[in-house]
């Protein structure tokens, strides 16, 4: 017998490769790498998020609002008629001429990246076309690595956000049971969580019921609901402090076992909360969360420490969840949801179970054909055929590759097309085993001859498979992933891998028995 | 085993114009249903919100309706089986924006005594997404084409890319007039089964034009249309084979795999039966009828020949330092 050829080689090698790298998919063992099954075929949620940056800008000029007062306050630079206008422009009017030039100084120094426009005593600042680019982008950061934390604080199994395109953020939660347990992901991730301390405007509180929003808005007020009862506040504009001062926040339990939650603020949300609190005794302070106010307990005494706490019936669950959006940081932005799939776990086993079906039909019909008209060329083949289907596994499991209910389509796909090649080849050898070449003549001619076609044929396979994995998103990206490696791994497979088994075999190979070993009868040999 | 053992090439040039006439109607028809029937552009395009639910025995289609009825939101949803009678769709043209109670949430609350069941899948596309994603779609489409185009021409002489090119238009548009017919809703899948045809409909026709150039250059007669019936004789075991392969397994797809994915095997399947007709009897004829000659073309390689065989001589005598 020959010696082993270097074709045949490379396909063992190939094949141990594929098997090698398959076993952890397919036993889906604990360790080495494995392919992870897409949330259509192990159920979960995917979620398209768009970001309303433009509140970002609004967020952050009503804390620069916020610091303006609090340094003026501090420095005892007399200023007033502090207001934002259409939430992104701060207008302030300074009474001593001999503050500006400090007052410029400080707020040059405090607020960096914006621009202060004077008119006499009337100020006005803005911030740059730059620092609201920024402002804008870094929201979209931000609500990335909040909505992560929120999700890993959950408890969740390995979630997935990013930032796809410009301004969108995909979110993907495997694993999740119920549609009540998808509606507490979806809620925990849209909490603003925009936590503000405010005080309640006394002088005109007794109107509140009614007055509307834009006799509030002049008096640099703002009217607020409470969060359980139809009771509404009226509040100062601009916060005491914002969310952006905790350190901290926590689920406990009140004299009435009631859940509360428990927050803490750092050394200068401290110092202002202290400050505020010594000057406003006797008056009322609101905790606002999302625009609603949970409690406005009135001062006693100054509050050191900056320890706060928050009660407003909560459950236990939503105390928790609320904790975990305080701890996480609120969102600059809200986001709201542009695409959203979810699949449940029952549907995607249903899922699996039908597409496996179909990939073990389609094989043994294609195993059976291949045998029934080629004889051991066939086997050849499906010896291939099995060789490229490890081969697909393999790198995908390599590639911790997400494998989908598209990309089970694409691999039945294939196991169509990567015989595709071996037909050809085979027709080739065939036809010239009639014309009465020598075994060896025809399968060295028939392979030679049939490669270009193959090779083209691949190739424009190829393109579309390219083109669709640029252009697809999720699970078709699976799907054009599963068909781009199985035309290349059968180009190994099918091509080389046959090719070296037929050099290998060769001497075996009868004349008179091309029956046996084509499939075709023996007429045309002479 | 053997089927397909031709003594005598096939003689289909001389009745190309009867296929002609048949692929021309098949066109126009699918072109008629594409434009007057249109597209029935699922949530992927359309945008709008799919609720799946599965109940634990038939499901009670018009208690369902009536209770859903009850929401004025739901007012025009429409409810259908899915696959078998336990399982329905619910779906509207709505989607929200709000990641708090969404649709499916809804569903639960309004479906309540109507049964046991469980919601196993709520799909929402916002429109803003939805045409996102058909532009992206579209421009696949014709990036895969433009592509394909470029490779043929630079493997094949432009004629080969023009008509193989035409016959993938060809394909496609008879299998969206397909789509069309039946009514298959046109989601992402869809369209991935259209690439798919692409790239895989082009296999067949390659095999069938190799074989064409090949022959141009080992078969005396230069007379185009008895090369092109020699070769597509020779190849055409090989053609309806590798489909056959394929169409095996497209089958066992569009039978076994499921209602989820069976715009996308449908569209193969018709895809696959195309592609195979078209690479036998439309790509070829395309060629002749663009004009393509068997003598410019053996002329343009001789000189190839020459010119390289000129660029050596004057290689090597430069070399030998003659020059």
């Amino acid at each position: 017998m020959k010696t082993l050829n270097f074709r045949v080689v490379l396909f063992v090698f190939a094949l141990i490769f594929g098997v090698v790298f398959s076993i952890p998919s397919i036993m889906q063992s604990e360790s080495g790498k494995k392919i992870t099954l897409g949330l259509d075929l192990q159920g979960g949620l995917h979620m398209l998020l768009g970001i309303k940056s433009e509140t970002a800008i609004e967020s952050r000029t009503k804390s620069m609002a916020a610091t303006i007062k609090y340094i003026f306050d501090d420095e005892e630079i007399i200023f007033d008629d502090l207001r934002i206008i259409d939430g992104k422009k701060i207008t302030f009017e300074l009474l001593d001429t001999d503050d500006v030039a400090k007052a410029k100084e400080l707020l040059k120094k405090e607020l960096p990246g914006t621009v202060l426009n004077e008119n006499g005593l009337k100020f006005s600042l803005e911030m740059t076309a730059e620092e609201i680019a920024r402002t804008k982008q870094n929201a979209i950061k931000q609500a990335v690595d909040t909505i992560r934390n929120r999700l890993n604080e959950f408890g969740l199994a390995e979630p997935t956000v990013a930032k796809q395109g410009e301004d969108k953020i995909l979110v993907e939660v495997p694993g999740v049971k119920t549609q009540e347990d998808e509606q507490r992901i979806r809620e925990l991730i849209a909490r603003a969580a925009h936590l503000q301390l405010m005080a309640v405007d006394e002088d005109r509180a007794a109107r509140v019921m009614t007055m509307n929003p834009n006799e509030a808005k002049s008096y640099g007020d703002v009217i607020l609901p409470d969060v359980n009862t139809p009771e509404k506040y009226l509040l100062r504009q601009i916060p005491v402090l914002d969310g952006s001062m905790l350190t901290d926040a926590k689920v406990g339990f009140d004299k009435n076992n009631q859940p509360v939650i428990n927050f803490s603020l750092n050394g200068q949300g401290s110092k202002i909360f202290g400050d505020f609190t010594a000057k406003a005794v006797g008056k009322r302070m609101a905790v606002v969360l999302d625009n609603k106010v949970y409690s406005a307990p009135v001062i006693r005494e100054r509050i050191g420490g900056g320890h706060v706490q928050i009660s407003g019936n909560f459950k236990l669950e939503e105390a928790h969840d609320i904790a975990i959006a305080l701890r996480s940081g609120a969102l600059l932005a809200p986001v709201y949801i542009m695409e959203k799939r979810s699949v449940g776990p029952s549907l995607g086993a249903d899922n699996i179970k039908a597409s496996s079906l179909a990939l073990a039909l389609g094989f043994v019909l294609v195993v059976l054909f291949m045998v029934l008209y080629y004889g051991m060329a066939g086997v050849i083949a499906n010896v291939a055929l099995i060789g490229n289907l490890f081969l697909i596994i393999a790198v995908m499991s390599l590639f911790g590759a997400t494998l989908t209910l598209p990309g089970m389509a694409g691999i039945v796909l294939t196991v169509g097309m990567a015989v595709d090649a071996n037909v050809i080849i085979n027709e080739r050898i065939r036809e010239l085993l009639h014309e009465g070449k020598s075994v060896a003549k025809a399968i060295e001619d028939g392979y030679d001859k049939a490669f270009t076609a193959i090779l083209d044929a691949n190739v424009t396979t190829l393109i579309a498979a390219v083109v669709l994995w640029a252009y697809g998103t999720g699970p078709l990206k699976g799907f054009a992933l599963t068909m781009g490696i199985g035309i290349l791994a059968s180009m190994l497979t099918a091509i080389v891998g046959t090719h070296g088994i037929y050099q290998w075999v060769l001497p075996k190979i009868d004349r008179k028995k091309l029956g046996l070993w084509f499939g075709i009868k023996t007429e045309g040999a002479k | 085993m053997e089927v397909f053992k031709y003594k005598k090439p096939l003689s289909l040039m001389s009745k190309s114009k009867r296929f002609g006439m048949l692929s021309a109607v098949l066109l126009v028809i699918s072109l008629g249903l594409i434009f007057t029937k249109g597209f029935n552009y699922g949530l992927d395009f359309a945008g709008g919100t799919l609720v799946q639910v599965h109940y634990d025995q038939k499901a009670p289609i018009d208690k369902i309706r009536e209770a859903i009825g009850k929401d004025q939101n739901y007012e025009n949803a429409s409810v259908t089986y899915f696959g078998n009678d336990n399982e329905i769709i619910i779906r509207t043209k709505h989607s929200s924006k709000s990641l708090g109670k969404d649709m499916g949430d809804t569903m639960r609350e309004l479906l309540k005594g109507t049964g046991n069941f469980e919601v196993r899948r709520v799909d929402m596309v916002g429109a803003k997404v939805g045409s996102e994603l058909r532009e992206k779609g579209m421009m696949s489409l014709l990036l895969a084409i433009l592509g394909i185009l470029i490779y043929v021409s630079f493997r094949f002489e432009w004629r080969f890319a023009v008509a193989s090119v035409m016959a993938l238009v060809h394909d496609v548009t008879i299998a969206m007039g397909a789509v069309v017919l039946f009514g298959i809703e046109v989601n992402l899948d869809t369209l991935a089964a259209l690439l798919t045809i692409l790239g895989y409909s082009l296999n067949d026709t390659i095999i069938v034009f190799d074989r064409i150039r090949e022959g141009i250059n080992t078969i005396k007669n230069p007379n185009l249309g008895e090369i092109i019936d020699e070769s597509v004789t020779q190849t055409l075991s090989r053609t309806t084979l590798t489909s056959l392969t394929t169409f095996f397994v497209v089958l066992t797809l569009f039978v076994f795999g499921g209602e989820i994915i069976r715009g996308f095997s449908f569209t193969l399947l018709v895809g696959v039966v195309v592609g195979t007709y078209s690479s036998i009897f439309v790509a070829s004829p395309i060629l002749m009828w663009l004009g393509f000659s068997v003598k410019e073309f053996r002329e343009k390689e001789a000189e190839k020949l020459k010119r390289e065989k000129e660029k050596e001589k004057m290689r090597a005598m430069y070399e030998n330092g003659t020059v």
